[in-house]
C-alpha cells in the first residue's frame, strides 16, 4: 500500500489529498497543527486549522486565506480524510489525522499527555503510523506533575513578595505563559505582562479561556507601583533594561530544559521551573503505545536515540528530517511576537 | 542531608556571590561540627575515597531505571554528569530518610568492607530513600568531583562571617592534606597555628594577564622573569621531610622524586615557589617532555632521564621557619638567591633569572624571545611587593605571548553537554590538502554563546550525514584556531597534536579556499614542534 504520506523539502505532504501539513516553503494548500512559529508560517496559498488554533494564526500571520474545523470532525480533502484531534500542546494544538483507503496516519505536531488545566487534554487517536516529535526523548526527563509546580511557583512568587522582591519569570508568549497564568494563585499579588504576551492573553481571552487579571507593562508601571508583583515576560526580555525597572528582583525561567543542572545553570536565572508544553519521557512511550501503530517517525529532537530506543521495543521507527524546532530556548521562537 | 541539600541548591540557584556566601554562613553556624567539616572538605575538593566503580553505578541504575545500558550512556552523554543522571532516570524513591551527610558519608567508608552484594543493596537503598537533590548529591559524593561554583574564597569568606576569624589566617589553615578523617571542625577552624600540620602550603599568589602599562609607574619599580611553561609548584623542607604542592594543592612528592635531593642542601623551614620544569643542560625542554611525566603516581628510570625535571624558584615564602610573605619581593629574592646559590650545580633547583631592561620597549624585545626560550612570556612584580594570596591586581602580572593560529575549515559538528546540552559546540576542523580536507584538531570554546546558537541553528539545517552523536556539515565556515604548542603525532591522520586549541574567532570574511594547507600546518611543526 501507498505510503499515506511523504516526506518533503516543503513539508510532510499527502499525495492523495495533495495537502501539505504544516510545511515550511510556500505551498498551495496547509493544514496546521497549531500557531507556534515553526509550524505556522507565512506564504502559504491557503490554510485549515481548528477554530481554536485560527485566531491566533490570524493575529501571527495578519491576512491570510484560513478555513476553520472543529475537533473531531471529518473533512474529505481528494482521497483523504482529515480530522483534527487535541494534541494539549497549547490551546487549540490538533494532531492531523488522515485517512487513505482505511490506512491511518497522524501527525502530532507537538503534544503533551498530562492536563495543563487550560489546553483541551491530549487524545490517542488509533493509527498504522505515527508521526512523532521527541523533543524531550531521553529518559532523563520527567516533568513536576502539575500540583507541585503550582505550589513550587506559588511559593516563590510568595517568598520573593515578602522580601519586597519583584517576581520575573520567563516564558513563550503562546501557551506557555498561559498556562502559567493559569497555574499561580492570582491572590498572592498582581501579574503584569510583557507585550508578546499581553497580545496572547488578548486573543485566548476573547476565545472564551479564563484567565486570571493581568497588567500590560507600560512606562509608568514599576515594582514601585506594582509592589510584590509576579511579571510575565518573554525569554528574551530577562536581563535586559526593561526587567531592570522592577527594581529588586527575583527570576525564573520556565522550561522543560530546566531539569537539566547544566542548562539551568547557563541560563543564570535564579530559578528554574521544570515545565514544558511538549510531552516527557513517560508521555512520549504511553502517547505512541496508545496509537497502537506499528510504523513510528520521530521529527525533531534526540531523534537517533529515540529511533532506536522505539526500534528496540520492536516498532518499524524512522528518523524524518524537517524544519521544526520544538522547545528550545536557543531558538528564533523566543522572540516571537 | 537534608540541611546540606538546601544549602546545595540555595548556592547553586543563585549567581550571586553575597547569597552563595550567606547560605554557606548560614549553614556554618547550624550544622553539626562534623556535617560542616565534610562540607569544607567536599567544596575545596577532599572527597571521601571511591569505594564503587562508575561501571557499577551505572550497570545498578540502568537496571533500577528498566533501561539498556546504550540508553543510559546516550543519556548521560548529553547530561554530562553521572550522578545527575542516575538521580534523574531512577524511579521516584518509596522510602525516608533524615539522616545527615556524615551519615550517608559513613555509609559509603563502610561500603568497601563488604561484598559486591551487600554494596549494591547498600547502594540501592539509599538512591530509594533520598528524594531528587538528595539523591543527585549522595551520589555525587559516590562518584566524586564536587565542583559546584563555591571557590575556595567564598568559602572562606563564609567561614570569616560564620567564626569572626580573618580571612587570610582561614585561607592558610585550609590548605594542605587535612581530610575529615585525619582532623577535627575544632582542630582545623579553631584552633590557633595554622603551621601545626608541616606539609601545610601558602595559598598561591596568582597574576593577572597585563593590559597595559599606564598605571605602572616607573619601569624600575618592577622586577622581570620569564614566565616559564611548567607547572607552578610550591616546595616545602620542614622537620626533614619534603612536600611539593601543585597550584590545585595536589600533593606532586612522589611524582617527582629529583627534588628529594633538595632537603639536604637546603635548610629546614624553607618555602620555595617556583615552576617545575623539564630541564636539560640548562635549558628547559618543551612542555612536551614534560607532559610525559603529568599523571605519572611513580616514575620509571627511562622517564627519569628522558626528562628531568628542576625547580626554577622565583619566590621565597619561608625563610628560618619564619612566614616572609609580608617581606618586599626584592629582599624575599635576595634570601632565595642565597639559597640558591648554596645548593650544587648538579642539584634540581635554579633561580629564575631577572630579565634586565630599561624601559618598556626593552621588554617587548625580551618577550619576543619567549618561544626560543620555551616560556610562555614574561612576568612582571613589583619590587616592592608582599606575597598575596589568591588572584589580585596591582603588583604581579603575567604578559604572555600570543597564541601560534591557523585558519581551519569546520567539517564535523556534536552536540556539547553539561550547560552546551542542547547546543552544537563541539567541532572538528581541517586544513587544505589539494582538493582534500584533512582533519587535524578539535575545539569547543572561544566563541560567544550568541555564534554558537548561530552555528547550532545553521548545523540542523545543514546537517550532509550522521555517524551517531556527530554531524557531517558542508565545509563553508572558517575558524581561526589559537593554540599553545604543535607536537608531531603518529596517531593523527594530520600527523601532529595541537596543545589547547580553541577557536580563537569566526572568521565570516573568508571562504574556504582562504583556508590554511596540511603544508602550513606542517611548517608551523617544522618551526615551533
Amino acid at each position: 500500500m501507498a505510503d499515506v504520506l511523504t516526506f518533503t523539502d516543503r513539508g510532510i505532504y499527502c499525495p492523495a489529498g495533495d495537502f501539505y501539513i504544516d510545511p515550511w516553503k510556500p505551498v498551495d494548500r496547509a493544514l496546521i497543527t497549531h500557531g507556534h512559529s515553526d509550524h505556522a508560517r507565512p506564504g502559504m496559498g491557503r490554510y485549515l486549522a481548528t477554530t481554536g488554533t485560527a485566531p491566533v494564526m490570524r493575529h501571527r500571520l495578519g491576512t491570510i486565506t484560513l478555513d476553520t474545523i472543529p475537533y473531531g470532525e471529518v473533512r474529505q480533502i481528494g482521497d483523504a480524510a482529515v480530522s483534527f484531534h487535541p494534541a494539549g500542546h497549547v490551546p487549540g494544538s490538533a494532531q492531523i489525522r488522515v485517512a487513505v483507503k482505511g490506512e491511518v496516519w497522524v501527525v502530532s505536531g507537538d503534544y503533551k499527555t498530562v492536563a495543563d488545566g487550560l489546553s483541551e487534554p491530549f487524545e490517542p487517536v488509533p493509527c498504522h503510523a505515527f508521526i512523532t516529535e521527541c523533543t524531550f526523548g531521553l529518559p532523563v526527563f520527567k516533568w513536576t506533575p502539575q500540583d507541585i509546580l503550582a505550589r513550587q511557583i506559588n511559593d516563590w512568587w510568595a517568598a520573593n513578595a515578602a522580601a519586597g522582591r519583584t517576581s520575573i519569570l520567563g516564558a513563550y508568549a503562546l501557551g506557555k505563559a498561559q498556562r502559567l497564568l493559569a497555574t499561580v494563585n492570582p491572590e498572592i499579588g498582581p501579574i503584569l505582562t510583557h507585550g508578546a504576551i499581553e497580545n496572547t492573553n488578548a486573543v485566548l481571552r476573547n476565545q472564551g479561556f479564563a484567565l486570571p487579571q493581568t497588567t500590560l507593562v507600560t512606562a509608568g508601571i514599576t515594582h514601585k507601583t506594582h509592589p510584590g508583583a509576579l511579571v510575565l515576560a518573554t525569554p528574551s526580555a530577562l536581563g535586559t533594561s526593561w526587567a531592570r525597572r522592577f527594581g529588586p528582583a527575583s527570576t525564573a525561567f520556565a522550561s522543560g530544559w530546566m531539569a537539566l543542572r547544566g542548562v539551568r545553570r547557563r541560563r543564570a536565572a535564579d530559578r528554574g521551573f521544570i515545565v514544558s508544553d511538549h510531552a516527557d519521557w513517560e508521555g512520549l512511550n504511553t502517547a505512541i503505545k496508545a496509537t497502537g501503530a506499528t510504523r513510528i517517525f520521530a521529527t525533531h529532537g534526540y531523534t537517533s536515540v529515540f529511533q532506536r530506543w522505539l526500534a528496540d521495543q520492536g516498532y518499524d521507527a524512522h528518523i524524518v528530517s524537517t524544519d521544526y524546532h520544538g522547545e528550545g530556548f536557543d531558538q528564533a521562537d523566543e522572540v516571537e511576537a | 542531608m537534608k540541611d546540606f541539600a538546601a544549602l546545595f541548591t540555595r548556592i547553586d540557584e543563585s549567581t550571586k556571590t553575597s547569597v552563595k556566601t550567606a547560605a554557606l554562613a548560614d549553614y556554618f553556624q547550624t550544622a553539626t561540627p562534623e556535617d560542616r567539616l565534610w562540607t569544607i572538605a567536599l567544596f575545596t575538593g577532599r572527597r571521601p575515597k571511591r569505594t564503587i566503580t562508575a561501571t557499577r553505578l551505572r550497570e545498578w541504575a540502568a537496571e533500577v531505571a528498566g533501561l539498556p545500558d546504550w540508553l543510559f550512556e546516550e543519556s548521560y552523554s548529553i547530561v554530562g554528569d553521572l550522578a545527575e543522571t542516575i538521580a534523574l532516570v531512577l524511579p521516584p524513591p518509596t522510602l525516608q530518610s533524615d539522616q545527615t551527610l556524615t551519615h550517608w558519608i559513613t555509609t559509603i567508608k563502610t561500603l568497601s568492607t563488604l561484598d559486591d552484594d551487600a554494596r549494591k543493596a547498600g547502594i540501592l537503598a539509599a538512591w530509594d530513600s533520598l528524594p531528587n537533590t538528595e539523591r543527585f548529591l549522595f551520589t555525587k559524593l559516590l562518584t566524586g568531583g564536587f565542583r559546584i561554583g563555591v571557590s575556595a574564597k567564598l568559602i572562606t569568606r563564609a567561614l570569616a562571617q560564620a567564626t569572626g576569624q580573618p580571612e587570610p589566617e582561614l585561607t592558610h589553615k585550609l590548605m594542605g592534606n587535612w581530610t575529615p578523617d585525619t582532623t577535627t571542625w575544632a582542630h582545623l577552624i579553631e584552633a590557633d597555628d595554622p603551621t601545626a600540620d608541616l606539609s601545610r602550603p601558602y595559598p598561591f599568589y596568582l597574576a593577572y594577564q597585563l593590559d597595559g602599562f599606564d598605571d605602572l609607574g616607573a619601569p624600575g619599580d618592577w622586577n622581570a622573569e620569564r614566565k616559564w611553561d611548567g607547572i607552578r609548584g610550591q616546595l616545602i623542607i620542614r622537620g626533614g621531610e619534603h612536600h611539593l604542592w601543585s597550584r590545585g594543592e595536589d600533593l606532586m612528592t612522589d611524582r617527582f622524586p629529583e627534588f628529594a635531593q633538595l632537603k639536604d642542601y637546603l635548610p629546614d623551614g624553607t618555602v620555595i615557589d617556583g615552576e617545575v620544569l623539564a630541564f636539560a643542560h640548562e635549558v628547559p625542554l618543551s612542555f612536551n617532555a614534560l607532559q610525559k611525566r603529568i599523571g605519572r603516581k611513580t616514575v620509571p628510570k627511562k622517564l627519569l632521564a628522558e626528562a628531568p625535571v628542576i625547580l626554577m624558584a622565583y619566590d621565597l615564602l619561608e625563610h628560618a621557619g619564619q612566614d616572609i610573605r609580608h617581606h618586599p619581593l626584592q629582599d624575599r629574592r635576595a634570601a632565595l638567591d642565597g639559597l640558591v646559590a648554596q645548593t650544587p650545580q648538579a642539584a634540581p633547583l635554579r633561580l629564575s633569572a631577572s630579565v634586565p631592561f630599561e624601559t618598556w620597549d626593552d621588554l617587548r624585545t625580551a618577550r619576543d624571545q619567549s618561544r626560543n626560550l620555551n616560556a610562555e612570556g614574561l612576568m612582571l612584580k613589583r619590587r616592592d611587593s608582599p606575597y598575596l594570596s589568591g588572584r589580585k591586581r596591582g603588583d604581579w602580572w603575567k604578559w604572555k605571548i600570543d597564541p601560534l593560529t591557523i585558519d581551519a575549515v569546520m567539517i564535523y559538528a556534536q552536540a556539547g553537554h553539561g550547560r552546551r546540552a542542547n547546543l552544537f559546540t563541539d567541532y572538528t576542523f581541517a586544513v587544505r590538502d589539494g582538493n582534500d580536507l584533512v582533519p587535524f584538531t578539535k575545539a569547543y570554546s572561544g566563541l560567544t554563546d550568541a555564534e554558537f546558537r548561530e552555528i547550532t541553528a545553521w548545523v540542523r539545517k545543514n546537517t550532509l550525514q550522521r555517524f551517531g552523536p556527530v554531524r557531517q556539515v558542508p565545509a563553508q565556515h572558517v575558524f581561526e584556531i589559537a593554540f599553545e604548542g604543535i607536537q608531531a603525532s603518529p596517531r593523527h591522520k594530520s600527523g601532529v597534536a595541537l596543545r589547547f586549541p580553541r577557536m580563537l574567532r569566526w572568521r565570516r570574511d573568508k571562504p574556504v579556499q582562504e583556508a590554511n594547507t596540511l603544508d602550513d600546518l606542517k611548517e608551523l611543526l617544522a618551526t615551533f614542534g
